[in-house]
């Protein structure tokens, strides 16, 4: 074997080493940067500042920070954390400097407000964004659903999500659903229907994913909810027709109160407790549900798939 | 280890002593006592502050540009000025040649590192007429510079190895602006989908990974630096450079000199 | 011993940027050079000569085939510290001085400091640069910096030293003190290999040259060898300024006063003679003319070209 025959020998295995080496090690310094970002404060907070540190390039800079927003989040989240200090900041840099970003409004909306851990529980800071995307899209109906969203989902505040959502039914193009959300708002504010109606439209008009699992989450648990509902009726009628609790649903089918026995989105049965509750079986796949919990129930920590 | 490398190295020295790149020292001192002097009219809480955001900053990019320019000539000046005829028909390996190269544009910028960080401690104490315990994780900021210019090296030197000084440039400008932003290229990659994200995956392990060296604007706020993180980046800084210098080496062994 | 034996070597780069095509620098080529000889590597440019050097210090490698050195494998590192090599129009890091230039290649070529010192110092002198040792050689001019080669080619005592045009770029006196250089090193015992086009320089110092031309080897000889296998020429001088018809086409005559001076061809010389009876003109002389190097160059080159007349 040559001297060079020996180099390139040496030298090839030396460079697939280290390159696995290297691969190796960037994995462990990005688990301890990921780790530290958690409560790692964010230097340069002015969307100013940043915009003239960008130099021209302000929407691939927006793009980096929109990312950033969406891996802060899912980090957060998956770490069970109750605090998203910097997701606003993220967002409103991400906005600012590209302010036709129109994901991040959405992602605002879907998150920023809802409270902890579901989201970072700031639904002021939300509707901030949102108006702000609004001004500088004011002919986009999105923006407007996810402020009536807001306000009838975290706020609870149905006067204001009317508003917003006629706003919206204004702007040209918009989606027919506007008008039917703004007289639903008028009309039965707070009901399961307009709360499913919300959830549905989310779902179908967005293609991101984290936000769309969130809303297929809400859609499940407001099934469950109008089950358990439906069923709790039932047992009051059982009771009305025989004088006891019903035993099984069986029993409840052959009364006549329910016409099969029920089962819920993941085709499991629900438990009907001696004393005549109705329970889910698996309390912990629905993350949302408000009925059919069993009595001093904890919700376990959410889980969504980590975003890296 | 060959003395060879070591006679490489010193000569590599002394060539950019001769022409005059530490001049750039002077231009750096400038800015740091303007900025020095100017902060401290303006405002007294944040002068320490900026004085460190710009003088590290400015240690990097300095430093960056001399790695560049002088990384991407080592080589391919010499092929072209014919003077490697002479030292390839001596018994130095084409392999010492290269590796001797490194360390000599690796201790000239730290050499000028080193003078460049006592700009900066003086700076410092300008402003804050004093030192206390934090500023000692300056060092550890300063440190990890140099770590990106020992990469920065060695790619500048991989590029050197086949390719003519301007796009050598060109490459290793753009690998340094893109390894800035490496943990956002990550982050990017893991919201691709399918082959993209594969591909996306792959090219962001394969750029210099710049962004976790980079923790100016954490000891400018006094932040300590875990200590694991100063030892895995360590050797990450190395064995990223090692991997840059083997591809110039294999380059470079099987070359012709036109 | 050989020192230097070429087994072969052979070179075809790929010229072109878009549609690359085969350029043979340089054909398998076979030649053994003796120890202890001055060796005359002899090409018009573009002949190959450079390449084959390039190919022997290892600076590029080859298409097909290999060499020894000194015994070994040509590639092999503990060769190099036995050769020494100045290339075409040297060019050297002009920000160092000539006595720090020397000094390093004395560092690489793995020379102890004590041994350095006083050689660089003597080798300056040798070549003529002991009172510019200090100057860098930026400001040197050509015929400077050839010296200077030449001082780096042999300062670490080689047994073995190629040079590529040791004599192109210096002046008469310089080329005289080359020459007087290379045979001393001969006298040392070392064996040179050298390159060059001028064709008197490697008439008066080479034990043997060969002949390139095109990548190919011509000729391979002594000189007083290969010139003696070339037809001799006869020197014909007469008086008066008539020039007789069937003379006309032997050669060339030149008319000088009242005598006509006439190169002609050995074998032509008994038909000459004849004419110059017929027509009554006087004689004055008749002298065989040496063949020199350059008339074997010439016909080599003009044998090729004939032949490739005939081939196109
Ligand atoms: N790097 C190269 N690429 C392509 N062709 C080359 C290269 N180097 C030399 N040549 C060609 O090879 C031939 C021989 O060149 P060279 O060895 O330099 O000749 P010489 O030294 O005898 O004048 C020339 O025709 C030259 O054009
Ligand atoms: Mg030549």
């Amino acid at each position: 074997m040559t001297a060079s025959q020996r180099t390139t020998i040496v030298a090839s295995l030396l460079l697939v080493g280290c390159m696995l080496a290297s691969v190796v090690l960037l994995r462990r310094v990005d688990q301890m940067r990921t780790m530290a970002t958690l409560d790692e404060v964010l230097y340069i907070t002015s969307p100013k500042t940043l915009k003239r540190l960008s130099l021209g390039y302000e929407g691939l800079m927006a793009d980096i920070y929109w990312t950033r927003a969406v891996q802060y989040f899912g980090r957060k989240h998956h770490q069970h954390s109750k605090h998203y200090d910097l997701l606003a900041t993220l967002l409103e840099i991400s906005t600012q400097l590209d302010p036709q970003l129109l994901v991040a409004y959405q992602f605002g909306a879907t998150f920023l407000a809802p409270q902890p851990p579901n989201g970072a529980g700031m639904p002021e800071k939300a509707i901030q964004l949102i108006e702000y995307g609004i001004r500088n899209n004011p002919n986009d109906w999105h923006l407007y659903y996810e402020l009536g969203f807001i306000y009838y989902t975290d706020k609870k505040d149905y006067a204001g999500a009317l508003e917003a959502f006629e706003r919206g039914s204004r702007v040209p193009d918009a989606h027919p659903f506007m008008k039917l959300l703004a007289a639903q708002m008028a009309q039965h504010a707070g009901e399961l229907q307009t709360a499913r109606m919300l959830w549905l439209t989310t779902y179908q008009t967005t293609q991101d994913k984290q936000i769309r699992a969130n809303a297929i989450a809400h859609l499940r648990a407001l099934q469950v909810d109008e089950d358990v509902t439906n069923l709790q009726r039932a047992v009051t009628q059982y009771g009305e027709k025989t004088g006891h609790l019903p035993p099984s649903f069986s029993a409840m089918v052959a009364a006549g109160v329910v016409s099969r026995i029920p089962v819920d989105p993941d085709g499991h049965a629900y438990k009907l407790m001696p004393d005549g509750r109705i329970e889910v079986r698996m309390p912990d796949d629905f993350p949302f549900i408000e009925k059919g919990l069993p009595p001093g129930y904890t919700p376990p920590q959410p889980k969504l798939p980590p975003s890296d | 280890m060959s003395g060879r490398i070591v006679h490489i190295a010193s000569n590599t020295f002394r060539e950019a002593v001769r022409d005059r790149v530490l001049y750039n020292l002077i231009a750096f001192a400038l800015l740091l006592s303007g900025a020095a002097i100017l902060v401290g009219e303006i405002s007294i809480d944040i002068e320490k502050l900026v004085v460190i955001n710009l003088g590290l900053t400015a240690v990097s990019l300095f430093g960056i540009v001399i790695a560049i320019f002088i990384g991407i000539g080592l080589v391919s000046k010499e092929i072209e000025r014919r003077t490697l005829y002479t030292v390839l028909s001596r018994p130095v390996r084409r392999w010492e040649f290269i590796v001797g190269k490194f360390f000599g544009l690796a201790g000239t910028l730290l050499v000028n590192t080193f003078f460049m960080a006592i700009g900066v401690f003086a700076a410092l104490l300008y402003v804050a007429h004093r030192f206390h315990m934090p500023d000692a994780w300056i060092l550890v900021a300063l440190y990890f510079i140099v770590l990106q210019f020992l990469i920065i090296c060695a790619l500048a030197l991989l590029f050197s190895s086949f390719s003519s000084p301007l796009l050598s440039a060109v490459f290793a400008f753009s690998l340094f602006v893109i390894g800035s932003f490496a943990e956002d290229l990550r982050g990017f990659a893991g919201m691709a989908h399918g082959l993209s994200r594969w591909l996306a995956t792959g090219a962001a392990y394969l750029v210099p990974n710049f962004s976790a060296l980079n923790v100016i604007s954490s000891v400018a706020h006094e932040r300590p630096v875990a200590g694991p993180l100063i030892l895995y980046n360590t050797a990450y800084a190395l064995t990223y450079a090692a991997v840059a210098l083997c591809g110039a080496v294999l380059i470079f062994e099987h070359r012709d000199l036109k | 011993m050989l020192a230097i034996e070429i087994l072969g070597l052979e070179k075809t780069y790929s010229v072109g940027f878009w549609r690359k095509r085969p350029k043979h620098a340089l054909r398998p080529l076979r030649l053994a050079v003796e120890e202890g000889e001055i060796f005359g590597f002899l090409g018009p440019n573009g002949a190959g000569k450079t390449t084959t050097l390039k190919l022997l210090m290892g600076l590029v490698f080859p298409t097909s085939g290999s060499a020894r050195i000194l015994g070994k494998e040509w590639t092999d590192p503990a060769v190099k510290a036995q050769i020494g090599f100045l290339p075409e129009q040297p060019y050297f890091y002009d920000y160092l001085t000539a006595r720090e230039l020397l000094e390093y290649y004395g560092q690489l070529s793995g020379m102890s400091e004590k041994e350095r010192g006083p050689k660089v110092e003597a080798m300056l002198g040798r070549v003529g640069l002991h009172d510019v040792g200090g100057v860098q050689l930026r400001k040197f001019s050509k015929g400077m910096l050839q010296r200077v080669g030449i001082a780096q080619a042999i300062l670490h005592d080689p047994k073995v030293v190629f040079l590529d045009e040791p004599m192109s770029g210096l002046d008469p006196m310089g080329r005289r003190e080359v020459r007087d250089l290379i045979e001393q090193l001969k006298r040392e015992g070392k064996t040179v290999f050298f390159s060059t086009h001028i064709l008197s320089d490697a008439e008066a110092l080479c034990d043997r040259v060969a002949i390139i031309h095109l990548g190919e080897l011509r000729g391979v000889g002594a000189v007083a060898e290969l010139t003696s296998s070339i037809h001799g020429k006869v020197e014909i001088v007469w008086q008066g300024t008539h020039v007789p018809e069937s003379l006309k086409n032997l050669g060339e005559c030149h008319v000088t006063g009242d005598t006509v001076r006439a190169v002609i061809a050995e074998e032509n010389q008994e038909v000459a003679v004849e004419a110059l009876r017929r027509e009554k003109l006087r004689l004055v002389s008749l002298v065989p003319v040496r063949a020199s190097l350059e008339d074997y160059f010439v016909q080599k080159l003009k044998q090729v070209d004939k032949m490739q007349g005939v081939i196109a």
